[in-house]
């Protein structure tokens, strides 16, 4: 194998973790393992998070194409290559910080199986790195679909009462979409004989130098592609596995599924339908567009009508989606940096608002809105929280969520004036639900006896949803950050798609 | 060619059916006390067999045996490095089922000494019809393959439900013996000889793709592909469990193998005539398997539409050609056997006050009560369903790209949208493991099964994710042999 192979030991290493779990699992019984796995699996996840901000500091976001690169020869045509764009190496930085947020929540909050809960989490952390570290089409799709079982088992067996169903509509769905990107990845893999990423990018053949798909045959294969990413994203109408899925995971893995696993679809559209199928990208982009309206403004007002707070987010989620797929598709350089900027913000602000919904729902045990009201009076700390991320979710300035949304709503002004009109009322509902959410959890007189005695936020969920307080103020006020990472990224798929000069 | 220099090309299947002559002899005289040292024995029969294949292996060409026939001047037995590969998996798969099965006899008080006989002359019967180079030839093979599998089917006298699969199984399979016959008959007829290089020479004729459909049926019968699957369920669901985990793998592969093989060689230069009949099997198989799975409730009953299904993902292998497809057939039935038998080791497991049970509701909890064979069930049936990272993903890749190849990209989407409706009762077994609560305390498990279980479940993940390129070119390998 070749390269520096810290791509490599970023993702392997949440693996060796979940080894070492399983292997005092096995010696020592589920009483000792299950004490010991919360400072293996915090550690390795601290571990992974110091080496892939070691990876984000030899990063050069001057340089344009894939760094970091790993190789090894694997089987076929396909081979065993991991490497790094900026918009990758920031989603990756995005998983590995999440991910001992979500660890050190879940030792409080899971009782049932802890180390085997930590097994499947830090196996969950290896396959989202993995799927934006892959740079062969095969080897990308071991990992995407790999991701469903930690997901369903965590789910299936540490979530609500209804997780049964839950997690089968999140399995079958997933996998419908993913299968047809099977079919389309073989179909490329036949005819290119490779399904290395960037020769597949460049879009002609490695021998012959022949252009490999052309326009018709990309339409299919953009199809294909498209039912995987749209599921996952997810888009509408294949959103409905997204609220079920929301509601019945425990907190953390709410988080992950809102901050991470939906960004693969979105990263998706980026690193291969867009540069890989330019011509098909642009025959579909009026469909993208309403679709994409559709999603910010159907899912907003079916966001308003729920009486479950995590249902409200996660409908919040599709809306906010519908802005990535928006700017993805205007094709310019605003909305493809607004975009991945959204991706990211979005990973911080629902993961917060995941975070601030398990803090409740710890003690009182009902995501019923109904069921709260004048949580101020008694927790003045997380209703200031809360205010933060829910104006974050709003899109207020100052916070990221502005960012993410305005510069998509740019972008998609130059393509679209429609689309754009139709998603800037999504601006508004979106104000409308979560002003709702937050008079009806948080203000009012606290008419519930039950709520009485609740405590406010500990000092281990004031330091989570403090560190992802500084996090989307951050970026709010100093987007710079993420820009210029992702700015080659934002080029090359801009160059690829002949858009460049306009 | 002299008497011994033949036996000696021959040497897997000399083995094995001097072993049998000999075990019978043994058997015999020392009866059914006996009956353990003759199964370890076999297994030593077996493996050894395999062992002298994977030699003949090495050697890298076709062998030929039994020339000097003036009827079949090509020889009556010929193993091709595809037929020799698909041996291998199958001669081990028979000692890997011995090998666990001797708790369960135990317990079912089915300790006699004509068991592992039985199971080495049908894996004698599965290594003939494979060697075949002749229709006679393969006709033999598959009948001793038959014969014994009837007998084993039906090994539990006392128990009706035996009884039942042993008789539907024969009755069946006499049907399929038939047809396979008549069709071997019409291809005689019009074709003047029954060798597979003779088939291959003759002009195409109306007759020709008569006894082609007709042999197709028969061998169709016996890889149990739809819609000759009837019998599966009953016999798996009826038959002793030891006696299934060997009919599921090693004939199962061989049946493929054979049908395959027959296909690619015999009738190769007559593609366009089963092209199409094998597409349709395919795609009807892997939609019964997947549908018919969902409302049952025997674990056995489930694997026996599963296997259904996984016929019909190999059979895609087939459908697309001796080019694309061969090494893809291999693969993937070698990936579904040795997974397969790792399943059947966990239900072997799954005995309660030394009864066997084969609910879905029984492996309820089995994470708690037994936690290394429900990871390793786990990891088997994500193995089976074709989920990355486990290592049955790379066979449904290696045939569906032998399909998109071929252009049977339709028969490809057939098989996404199986894949997906089998997941559905694929996941009931992973939820009733990890989610539900523990029933009634289970009996301890064997070593020898926890072994299969652990080994299977090992080479399905991570080991041969590792090193899929080793199995890949055996595979390209056998098939350009």
């Amino acid at each position: 194998m070749t390269g520096p192979l810290i791509l490599t030991l970023t993702t392997f290493l949440p693996l060796a973790g979940a080894l070492v779990i399983l292997a005092l699992r096995i010696v020592g019984g589920p009483v000792m393992a299950g004490s010991a796995s919360k400072g293996i699996a915090l550690l390795t996840s601290l571990v992974t998070l110091g080496v892939s901000l070691m990876a984000l500091a030899q990063f050069d976001p001057a340089q344009a194409g894939y760094q970091l690169v790993d190789h090894a020869p694997w089987f076929g045509g396909s081979s065993y290559k991991m490497g790094v764009d900026g918009m990758a190496i920031a989603l990756v930085v995005l998983t590995t910080a999440l991910t001992p947020l979500c660890i050190l929540q879940s030792m409080k909050s899971i009782e049932d199986r802890l180390a085997e809960y930590m097994i499947c989490f830090l196996v969950l952390e290896a396959l989202m790195i993995g799927v934006f570290c892959a740079m062969d089409l095969i080897l990308f799709y071991v990992f995407f679909e790999g991701g469903l079982i930690p997901m369903f088992l965590i789910i299936g067996v540490w979530g609500g009462k209804n997780r049964l169903y839950a997690a089968f509509k999140f399995f079958l769905y997933t996998l419908l979409g993913s299968l047809l990107l099977l079919a389309a990845v073989i179909y490329m893999s036949v005819v290119a004989g490779t399904t290395d990423v960037p020769t597949l990018q460049e879009g002609l053949h490695p021998v012959t130098g022949a252009l490999l798909f052309p326009p018709e045959v990309q339409t299919w294969l953009w199809l294909a592609f498209f039912a995987s990413f749209a599921v996952k994203l997810p888009m509408f109408p294949v959103h409905t596995w997204l609220p079920d899925a929301h509601v019945e995971a425990p907190t953390a893995g709410s988080v992950v599924l809102a901050a991470v696993l939906l960004k693969m679809g979105g990263y998706g559209f980026l690193r291969f339908s867009l540069p890989m199928f330019p011509d098909a990208s642009l025959l579909f982009q009026p469909l993208m567009f309403a679709l994409s309206v559709i999603a910010i403004v159907y899912a907003s007002l079916v966001a308003f009508r729920q009486t479950d707070i995590k249902k409200l987010v996660a409908y919040s989620s599709v809306a906010h989606m519908g802005f990535v797929t928006l700017g993805i598709f205007a094709f310019n350089e605003a909305g493809i940096q607004g975009a991945i900027f959204q991706m990211i913000s979005h990973g911080i602000i629902s993961g917060a608002l995941f975070f601030c919904v398990g803090v409740i729902y710890d003690r009182m045990h009902t995501r019923e809105i109904a069921f709260y009201g004048g949580l101020v009076h008694r927790m003045p700390v997380y209703a200031a929280l809360f205010m933060l991320f829910s104006m974050a979710n709003v899109g207020l300035p100052g916070t990221s969520g502005f960012v993410g949304e305005i510069l998509t709503m740019v972008g998609g002004f130059q393509a679209s004036t429609w689309a754009a009109a139709g998603a800037a009322l999504g601006v508004i509902f979106s104000a409308v639900y979560m002003l709702t959410l937050y008079r009806r959890v948080v203000f009012g007189e606290m008419t519930n006896e039950k709520l009485m005695d609740i405590k406010d936020v500990t000092l281990l969920e004031f330091f989570i949803l403090g560190l992802l307080a500084v996090s989307a103020l951050g970026f709010g006020v100093f987007p710079g950050l993420v820009f210029d990472l992702t700015e080659g990224t934002t080029n090359e798929v801009l160059r690829m798609i002949g858009q460049a000069g306009q | 060619m002299d008497f011994l220099a033949d036996i000696s090309n021959a040497a897997p299947e000399a083995i094995l059916a001097g072993f049998g002559l000999a075990g019978l002899l043994i058997g015999a005289i020392g009866g059914d006390r006996i009956s353990g040292l003759l199964r370890f024995l076999a297994v030593i029969a077996l493996a050894a067999a395999a062992a002298a294949a994977v030699v003949q292996f090495g050697r890298g060409e076709s062998i030929s045996a039994f020339a000097s026939d003036p009827l079949a001047p090509d020889g009556l037995y010929k193993a091709t490095m595809f037929t020799i590969f698909a041996k291998v998996v199958a001669y081990g798969m028979a000692a890997a089922a011995l090998l666990m099965s001797g708790g369960s006899l135990k317990t079912a008080q089915m300790e006699r000494y004509e068991y592992p006989l039985l199971v080495v002359f049908a894996s004698l019967g599965a290594g003939m019809m494979l060697s075949a180079n002749d229709l006679m030839t393969l006709y033999v093979g598959i009948e001793t393959l038959s014969l014994s599998s009837y007998v084993l089917a039906a090994f539990r006298r006392d128990s009706v439900k035996s009884a039942e699969a042993g008789l539907k199984y024969f009755v069946l399979g006499a049907l399929a013996s038939g047809l396979l016959l008549y069709g071997s008959s019409l291809v005689y007829g019009f074709t003047g000889g029954t060798g597979y290089a003779a088939i291959a020479a003759a002009p195409e004729s109306i007759g020709l793709t008569f006894g082609l459909v007709f042999v197709i049926c028969g061998l169709a019968f016996k890889a149990s592909a739809a819609p000759f699957h009837i019998w599966t369920p009953d016999v798996y669901e009826g038959a002793p469990t030891p006696v299934v985990a060997f009919f599921a793998t090693a004939p199962k592969i061989a049946a493929v193998g054979v049908l395959a093989h027959i296909l690619f060689s015999a009738f190769g230069t007559h593609a366009a005539s089963w092209q199409q009949i094998l597409a349709i099997i395919a795609a009807l198989s892997m939609l019964i398997g997947a549908f018919g799975a969902l409302m049952q409730n025997s674990i056995k009953r489930i694997l026996a539409y599963s296997s259904i299904s996984n016929v019909g993902f190999a059979l895609i292998g087939v459908a697309a050609g001796v080019e694309d497809g061969a090494s893809s057939v291999l693969v993937y039935m070698t990936l579904y056997v040795v997974a397969t038998l790792g399943m059947f080791g966990g239900i072997l497991a799954l005995r309660r006050g030394g009864k066997a049970v084969d609910q879905v509701s029984d492996l309820n909890g089995l994470v708690k009560s037994k936690p290394g064979i429900a990871l390793g069930l786990m990891v088997l049936i994500f193995s089976v369903a074709g989920i990355p990272p486990a290592a049955g993903f790379w066979g449904k890749l290696q045939v569906f790209t032998a399909g998109i190849s071929a252009d049977l990209l339709w028969l490809v989407l057939v098989g996404a949208l199986a894949s997906v409706v089998s997941l559905g009762y694929y996941l009931r077994i992973v939820w009733a493991m990890f989610m539900k609560p523990p029933g009634e305390a289970l009996d301890r498990t064997e070593v020898s099964v926890g072994l299969i279980v652990a080994l299977t479940s090992l080479a399905m993940f991570p080991v041969l994710t590792i090193f899929i390129q080793l199995l890949l070119d055996a595979a390209a390998r056998a098939a350009g042999g």
